[in-house]
């Protein structure tokens, strides 16, 4: 039976975690490389990276950051922040990314999925979709959420599916940072509306509103940052808690 | 020793060189390459595939003389070869993804879409699956039944003989994940990116 996954996501910017474990036994808490290892020897289903680099001199140490990890992690690993092209996705599958995140520019320029998901395979195309509710919809949301385009999420989704996407990542801006849980609602629609995978993200606060993604979501996997920095939950953790909830998990 | 990894443009494989060389250390010279002498000369060859199985059998021809290489290493030599996800789907005399296209044809059978139900299974297969271990590989050694591997496809290899199979997981049927016939060894999830237990199977291949 295929299993749900959890995957616990860093922030990264110039080639420095920005919020992270904070263990005592961490050598350098800022290493995005020694977090990563930390999370796969925990039993992350996969790891995911989010470049937050802002300026364009220092886009390049991201790239560093994925060719050690992809040299000590042996789980899957995505990478997502500021990907704008086929050049960009080549460079990171070459570094060691196995899947790429794309964001604003899928919503720029469809096209790049089409293209990339031919030459590189759907499997590495992850489509990232950042959603807001708006009276009875959701909109589409770029540029790390500053930006509306008023477009459809649900929509979008299923365009996304249709342009050749492998999974989505579905975040709602809503909740992102809050902690009082995912936007269930918009998970679910999204999840029936497409028969690819839904990675739900935004708004994990504690370790039920991770079967709920799963259970009320519909979501294959759920992706998390902020309950497993500072050590207030480990992966291990979170994994007992949803198969004790008779949620199938890798343990 | 000398192992080699077929570099054909077959999409995305840092993860396949990574994981052979932290296995390997420094005890067994792993290659990367389509140099038909190198791979000629080693004693082991791995043939990763991402993307379509056209693209990858595509890919494969577009290299002169390298399908040649392949088939008398496998076929003539019977020296130990490796398929991982669609390098395993390619032994395959048929695939059916974006339009019909021969395959090696190494182990009779064809590479069908697997059947969604309906909708019911989302495809593609992403994640985690137990491997239901049919009959002994040499790379299970130390294996064990119901292990979790990761898995990424939304084609499945049908072999005509199923005494090939030696592993399958469920996903809407019992889909062939791994399978071994004399020399030839291929596994449809990603021993690459399967932890620790991943790490073991590509281990195994390298000791054959």
């Amino acid at each position: 039976m295929l299993k749900n996954r959890i995957i616990p996501c860093l922030d990264v910017k110039n080639g420095r975690v920005v919020k992270g474990i904070n263990f005592v036994d961490l050598q350098d808490a800022g290493d995005p490389v020694e977090q990563a290892k930390i999370y796969s020897d925990g039993g992350a289903d996969e790891i995911c990276f989010l470049d937050i680099t802002a300026s364009n001199e220092n886009r390049d140490t991201i790239y560093d950051v994925v060719e050690k990890t992809s040299k000590k992690c042996f789980v899957p690993l995505t990478v997502g922040g500021g990907v704008r092209n086929i050049d960009d996705i080549n460079k990171l599958l070459n570094c060691g990314a196995d899947k790429v995140s794309i964001n604003t520019a899928a919503v720029q320029n469809p096209e790049v999925v089409v293209e990339s998901s031919k030459k590189f395979g759907s499997q590495c195309i992850v489509v990232a979709i950042d959603a807001k509710k708006n009276g009875d919809k959701w909109e589409i949301f770029t540029h790390g959420g500053r930006n509306n385009t008023g477009i459809d999420a649900i929509e979008f989704a299923k365009k996304m599916e249709d342009s050749g996407a492998g999974e989505l990542l579905v975040t709602s801006m809503d909740r992102d940072g809050t902690q009082v849980g995912y936007d269930i609602d918009l998970m679910s629609k999204i999840s029936s509306k497409v028969n690819i995978p839904v990675i739900a993200s935004g708004g994990v606060g504690n370790l039920d509103h991770l079967v709920d993604g799963i259970k009320l979501g519909n979501a294959s996997a759920v992706l998390a940052a902020s309950i497993f920095h500072y050590g207030k939950h480990s992966v291990k953790e979170a994994k007992e808690y949803l198969d004790s909830k008779g949620i199938p998990v890798r343990i | 020793m000398n192992v080699t990894i077929v570099d054909y443009n077959s999409g995305n494989i840092s993860s396949v060189i990574n994981s052979f060389r932290e296995v390997a250390k420094d005890k067994v010279n792993i290659d990367v390459t389509s140099d038909l002498n190198k791979i000629k000369s080693s004693d082991k060859v791995v043939l990763p595939g991402q993307g379509s199985f056209k693209s990858c059998v595509d890919a494969l021809n577009n290299i002169s003389g390298l399908v040649d290489t392949l088939n008398e290493f496998s076929t003539n030599n019977k020296k130990p070869l490796l398929g991982i996800c669609v390098g395993l789907q390619m032994f395959a005399d048929v695939g059916f993804e974006e339009t019909e296209t021969k395959g090696l044809g190494w182990i009779s059978g064809k590479v069908s879409k697997i059947d969604n139900q309906n909708g019911k299974y989302k495809l593609p297969h992403i994640g985690w699956n137990q491997i239901n271990i049919v009959k002994d590989s040499k790379i299970f050694k130390g294996i064990e039944n119901n292990s979790h591997m990761y898995f990424v496809h939304s084609y499945e290899f049908i072999p005509e003989n199923k005494n090939v199979i030696s592993a399958t997981t469920d996903y809407s049927s019992n889909i062939v994940c791994s399978i071994e016939k004399e020399n030839i060894f291929g596994t449809q999830f990603h021993p690459e990116k399967s932890d620790k237990i991943g790490l073991k199977i590509i281990d195994n291949f390298i000791n054959l």
